[in-house]
């Protein structure tokens, strides 16, 4: 059970780094509490294995430090950490029993035959293992050998927490749900820390509590689903996450105002107090899909814009748009009628984002 | 359902078929021809049956010649697959070692067998060898020419420094194809180097080391040339091997009927000795129950 903080981590794997982007993690300060269940999600090669295998130490950051409860661990090996690792690929021992398996992290470790008779007993039941512990991990189906990677984890007593590296990447999909409800379980009755890697948002934010999004070598927001959902503190949160992602507009800063082309965005004080302090081009304004307002008749606030086509998803409907040249996107219910070429749009003002440099303006500061 | 008859489509199969006659099936024919005649001269021939069967199956001097060839090729093996695997985990893995390594180990799979004979017949010479006359000046008595003990010791290094390589170069490609991952996992679970060998490294060797022990079995079993050199079979005749004793009888002495009877016993020995090797080492491995 630890704790695990990671202060000004970096790492490259270039051997004279000269700019951010030879760096697969850029300097971060990032805290993952004891027994807390968190995702790590992000695009492939963004960070995020280089990040795990940072924690449980088969590699070794080119700067900062790795603190277990406020321990510093860097010098640590990985067998002295204290870290369970499922990997992407399933590992098991091809020659042993499933029940070998299991036991081998505690085998490995001394302890008395009786007691890893117990302790295996136990993981399998939890597992649904237990009629297979005889059987050899070769015969194995690969959510079976997966499950014996995880519960290899779970069997030692000492561990401080459990990584994930996208374990299900290799699993059916209807077993894939099974076994992230198996993982949850799991979480909630050993109060472990988990960290789990994966691309999949639907994955992370079934397992999370807390989702750390990573892009580019940085986290760039560490949040619940929900405040990922509606308070994305980066362009990338917005696009990555949420089907289909944030609406974008690159606008300009003027005598107090965002013009987005003929169109202006209210700013209210707390925003615009930044702006002025601010001298960059790069301005966004951003809103989700769903929070995009359609009208048939036009209304008051509300802008007319020339309707592309419409995609009816089954449970909901996404309908897209043109607004001063740039396709954007609305999502609209089931139930909800879809505009025929013409339709007047509406952006809710609490919804309605902005973005310098890519990251989040705060509204309350 | 209208099944066509065509079987013009048989004569697909006769290009695989002559080339398997040629190459194969008819040599081997001739042999089993010869088993069974006694062959004066090309117009004089007489059927014998089993008899020169029977006469090879008896003959002590071919027994003892199998049994020493036996002690022979377990003796390598039971050096050579431990001592490849043991190169093959110590080579370097990466930059320019691995590929200095690499060239290194294969130089002895690279000399001919006549000249790796002769090689080990000089450097072990008493007199003038390097090896012999080192071992004489360290007060060792060692003489390969004259005391069966040191003769059959030089024919068993020979052969390990010959082809210890071919096991070890095997072994390395082995070691080299188990993904990372696998080892990154047995440090998570505080396996130790012996267990990492046990239970990665082993298991995941055993397709190699089929292929190795029986091309290592095969080729010990058919040894010729470099004993021939070095010892010429002696002292005596305890370095005379299975394959000398076949040629010093077909073309020694001409008795092709024996000799063919022996080449046919000599096969299938090897056939049924090659089948238990891999059905062990399969079983090994596959004890599902």
């Amino acid at each position: 059970m630890a704790q695990i903080a990671l202060k000004s981590l970096a790492h490259t794997y270039s051997d004279n780094p000269v700019q951010g982007s030879d760096y697969a993690i850029r300097e971060m300060n990032h805290v993952w509490e004891q027994g807390g269940a968190y995702a790590l999600l992000g695009p492939s090669g963004c960070g995020k294995s280089t990040m795990l295998n940072i924690i449980s130490g088969l590699l070794e950051p080119s700067d900062g430090e790795i603190h277990f409860d406020g321990q510093r661990v860097n010098e640590l090996k990985p067998e002295e950490r204290n870290i369970a690792q499922v990997f992407q690929f399933p590992v098991v021992y091809d020659t042993m029993t499933v029940y070998d398996n299991l036991a081998f992290p505690l085998r490995n470790i001394k302890v008395p035959e009786h007691k890893i008779r117990s302790r295996v007993q136990e993981v399998a039941e939890i597992l649904e293992l237990t009629d297979s512990l005889k059987r050899k991990a070769k015969g194995l189906s690969a959510d079976e050998k997966q499950k014996v990677s995880m519960g290899r984890g779970l069997v030692r007593d000492d561990v401080s927490a459990i990584l994930f590296d996208e374990p299900l990447t290799v699993i059916d999909p209807q077993l894939k749900w099974k076994l992230r409800r198996k993982l949850k379980q799991i979480h909630e009755q050993f109060n472990i820390t988990m960290v789990y890697v994966t691309h999949d948002q639907l994955e992370a934010s079934t397992f999370a509590d807390k989702i750390a999004v990573m892009y580019d070598g940085q986290i760039v927001q560490f949040g619940t689903p929900r405040e990922l959902f509606e308070e994305p503190a980066h362009t990338f949160v917005g696009y990555f996450i949420g089907s289909p992602g944030m609406n974008f507009m690159d606008v300009r800063y003027e005598q107090g105002e965002l013009k987005f082309g003929d169109l202006t965005f209210p700013v209210i004080d707390a925003i615009s107090r930044q702006l002025d302090a601010g001298d960059t081009d790069n301005l966004k304004v951003g809103i989700r899909p769903e929070f995009v307002q359609i009208w048939h008749t036009p209304q008051d606030e509300a802008i007319e814009v020339a309707v592309n086509y419409s995609e009816d998803l089954g449970t909901y409907k996404i309908l897209s748009f043109t607004l001063q040249g740039v396709e954007m996107k609305a999502r609209l219910s089931e139930d909800q009628k879809v505009p025929v070429d013409k339709a007047w749009v509406s952006f809710p003002r609490q919804w309605t984002k902005v973005y310098r440099d890519e990251f989040l303006l705060e509204a309350r500061s | 359902m209208n099944k066509i008859e065509n079987n013009k489509a048989w004569f697909l199969v006769l290009p695989v078929f002559l080339l398997v006659a040629f190459s194969a099936i008819i040599p081997l024919m001739t042999v089993v021809n010869y088993s069974v005649q006694d062959i004066f001269d090309p117009y004089t021939r007489y059927f014998v049956g089993t008899e020169w069967f029977e006469q090879v199956l008896k003959d002590k001097e071919l027994h003892a010649a199998l049994l020493r060839q036996f002690i022979f090729s377990f003796t390598i093996l039971a050096i050579e697959i431990p001592l490849g695997i043991g190169v093959a985990l110590m080579m370097p893995t990466k930059g320019w070692s691995a590929s200095l390594a690499l060239i290194l180990v294969a130089i002895p799979l690279l000399i001919p067998w006549n000249v790796v004979g002769t090689i080990w017949q000089i450097y072990g010479r008493a007199d003038i060898g390097l090896f012999g006359a080192a071992l004489n000046g360290l007060g060792i008595d060692y003489n390969y020419a004259s005391n069966p003990t040191h003769a059959w010791l030089t024919v068993v290094l020979m052969d390990v420094w010959h082809w210890t390589p071919l096991v070890a170069l095997l072994c390395y490609s082995g070691l080299r194809a188990i993904p990372e991952v696998y080892y990154q996992a047995a440090r998570i679970d505080k396996a130790s180097r012996w267990a990492v060998f046990r239970y990665i490294q082993l298991p995941k060797l055993t397709n190699v080391l089929i292929i190795g022990v029986l091309l290592r079995f095969m080729d010990s079993f058919m040894i010729y040339t470099e004993p021939f050199v070095l010892t010429g079979g002696g002292p005596g005749s305890t370095t005379t091997f299975l394959s000398q004793s076949l040629v010093k009888q077909a073309i020694g002495q001409f008795d092709l009927g024996p000799a063919a009877a022996f080449s046919l016993v000599y096969f299938l020995i090897i056939l049924l000795v090659c089948w238990l090797f891999y059905t062990i080492i399969m079983n090994m491995q596959n004890d599902e129950k």
